[in-house]
């Protein structure tokens, strides 16, 4: 029972990886003056030392890094601050709005995209154009804001799935645990710090790192994005750099090497995060 | 759930803030979505000219509608049928294929179990551009690139999947059953499909329903395999109207209005389906 779901997974989950770090060691080079077949040639990691090397995938990365520096902290405070705002005793209509945040998840990221593109013109946007006529001008997609324009494209499509997690969380702790706090004098507000916040540290950390998986994926906000303004480069970030080399550059080696690159970066981030939670747990708890 | 620890009464204060801070939170999700529902009812210039968030005087959703439906030859009924085909059929079969997995790795201890779990696991960390790239290198190689496969195949496998259902198999498939239906004479297939699954239906659901999503919501994938516009999926064709928007503006209303109509679709799906969204089970997963 074991083996179709083993067959698939190889097949579309290691196969590709595996070709991924294979085709990022060779390059592809023509013969003689250019007549005959193209060649493969192994060259170790001259495809890493030629991403490595061009400035603009580095700044590319710095991008991606500076990205998730707003990203991540901003998603998982706003997930557990709505998740223990709705889980509080003094939320009216929890199950309401529960709904109503997790709906932008079933909005695929294109068309989030694309509709607040539309919230970030002035033309089209009634937030700009009210803020406008109190004699606020802004205009979140130049150079300065536009990282920010695209966080909050990625905050509201998937912070009510994440606070989703958070609250099954909430749910899971045993009722027994607020009626002993509450009968030793405790406040709503130290139930939350002491008792909820401590006991949902697993489910944080989980939703941390899918927040920075999801981070470092960054693609699909940027292309949309990228008509609308200039501050959008065509390789903004590593991703979309490494789309164009694979589709409009024709050099599929690099981009592979550009893909393992970021995927090592996923996996440097991930476990470091783990591994940072986890020694401060044994100390604090 | 939630009203399990209220109290009688709260301070007036706290309610007031709690409440307004949710209220404030709502308008934020709701308003790309309300906005994009009133822009549906506008002819494309009045897009650029009016208030965004009412309708004008002349509402015309209805030629809207008609426009979306008819332009390219009715192109956008495909992309829906699309969607759903990719999204349906790869989320069934990608509930199969993990609750037959989660399920034995739950239940039998084969040499190497460990290992497999663990490499499974590590693929929820994969970034999916990891995978896309040299995907379609892979399917090029057996020309399955451009068709309908090349974007259902990868969408069956879901490592997600497969570890909600170990747990799942695990809390909820005591081992007497499965011993005591051994004793009957049935085999590991039919212990599996005619108890364990139904046992575990709730996970089933919700596996499907979070692949579905994903499916649907999915743009690299299909962005990077397919090339005709009537295997598109609803994604793919909308950024392709867009990027004519420079040629024709008339795109920008056909845009807006089949964003609006994709939005519905799935809130709709996601309302009506509410009580499937059953995230306590991702809840035992963190603890498992």
């Amino acid at each position: 029972m074991v083996v179709p779901f083993a067959v698939m997974f190889a097949a579309f989950f290691i196969a590709p990886i595996v070709y991924a770090i294979n085709d990022s060691l060779f390059s592809t080079k023509a013969s003689g003056l250019g007549f005959g077949a193209p060649e493969k040639v192994f060259v170790l990691f001259d495809n890493y030392g030629a991403a490595l090397g061009n400035p603009s995938f580095i700044e590319s990365l710095g991008r991606l890094l500076a990205f998730a520096a707003i990203e991540v902290p901003l998603m998982v405070v706003t997930a557990v601050g709505l998740a223990l705002l709705i889980d509080s005793a003094a939320a009216r209509f929890p199950r309401i709005f529960r709904v109503v945040f997790f709906i932008p998840y079933g909005v695929p990221g294109v068309i989030a995209a694309l509709l607040w593109g539309f919230l970030y013109i002035p033309a089209t946007s009634p937030i700009l154009q009210g803020l406008s006529s109190i004699g606020i001008d802004l205009n979140p997609l130049s150079t300065d804001s536009i990282l920010f324009a695209i966080a909050n494209i990625a905050l509201w499509g998937f912070a009510g799935y994440n606070m989703l997690i958070l609250i099954a969380a909430l749910n899971a702790i045993p009722s027994e645990l607020f009626e002993a706090a509450k009968i030793d004098g405790a406040s709503e507000w130290s139930i939350t710090w002491r008792i909820k916040l401590p006991l949902v540290r697993p489910s944080v950390v989980l939703v941390t790192v899918f927040t920075i998986i999801g981070t470092l994926q960054l693609f699909v906000e940027p292309l949309v994005l990228r008509p609308l303004t200039t501050a959008i480069s065509s390789d903004y970030t590593p991703n979309l750099a490494a789309y164009n080399q694979s589709f409009s550059q024709g050099n599929p080696n690099l981009a592979a090497a550009m893909a393992v690159i970021v995927a090592l970066l996923g996996f440097a981030f991930s476990f470091g995060f783990l591994r940072l939670v986890n020694r401060k747990g044994d100390r604090a708890w | 759930m939630v009203t399990r620890n209220q109290p009688i009464r709260q301070p007036l204060t706290s309610t007031v803030v709690v409440n307004g801070v949710l209220v404030v939170a709502a308008l934020y999700f709701l308003l790309p979505i309300l906005w994009v529902l009133v822009a549906a009812t506008k002819s494309p210039g009045e897009l650029f000219s009016s208030f965004g968030l009412w309708f004008t005087d002349s509402p015309q959703a209805w030629l809207n509608l008609t426009n979306v439906f008819t332009q390219d030859g009715g192109i956008f009924t495909s992309w829906i049928l699309n969607s759903i085909l990719y999204s349906a059929v790869g989320a069934l079969a990608a509930t199969i294929l993990s609750a037959a997995c989660g399920y034995a790795i739950a239940k039998f201890p084969f040499r190497g179990r460990e290992l497999l779990f663990s490499i499974v696991l590590g693929g929820v960390l994969v970034p999916a551009t990891v995978i896309a790239l040299p995907l379609y290198f892979l399917l090029n190689a057996v020309d399955l690139t451009g068709t309908y496969w090349s974007v259902l195949l990868p969408s069956m496998v879901s490592p997600f999947g497969v570890y909600l259902a170990r747990i799942h198999a695990n809390a909820a498939v005591p081992d007497e059953i499965i011993e005591a239906a051994r004793i009957d004479g049935a085999g590991d297939l039919r212990i599996f499909g005619a108890i364990a699954a139904r046992m575990m239906t709730p996970a089933l659901v919700t596996i499907f329903l979070f692949q579905f999503v994903t499916i649907w919501n999915n743009y690299l994938l299909p962005l990077v395999m397919l090339n005709e516009t009537k295997t598109f999926p609803l994604t793919l064709g909308l950024t392709l109207w867009n990027s004519q928007t420079q040629r024709d503006p008339m795109f920008y209303q056909l845009v807006v209005t089949g964003s609006a109509l994709s939005a519905v679709l799935l809130v709709a799906l996601m309302i009506g389906l509410q009580r499937f969204w059953k995230a306590d089970l991702t809840a035992g997963a963190t603890k498992g």
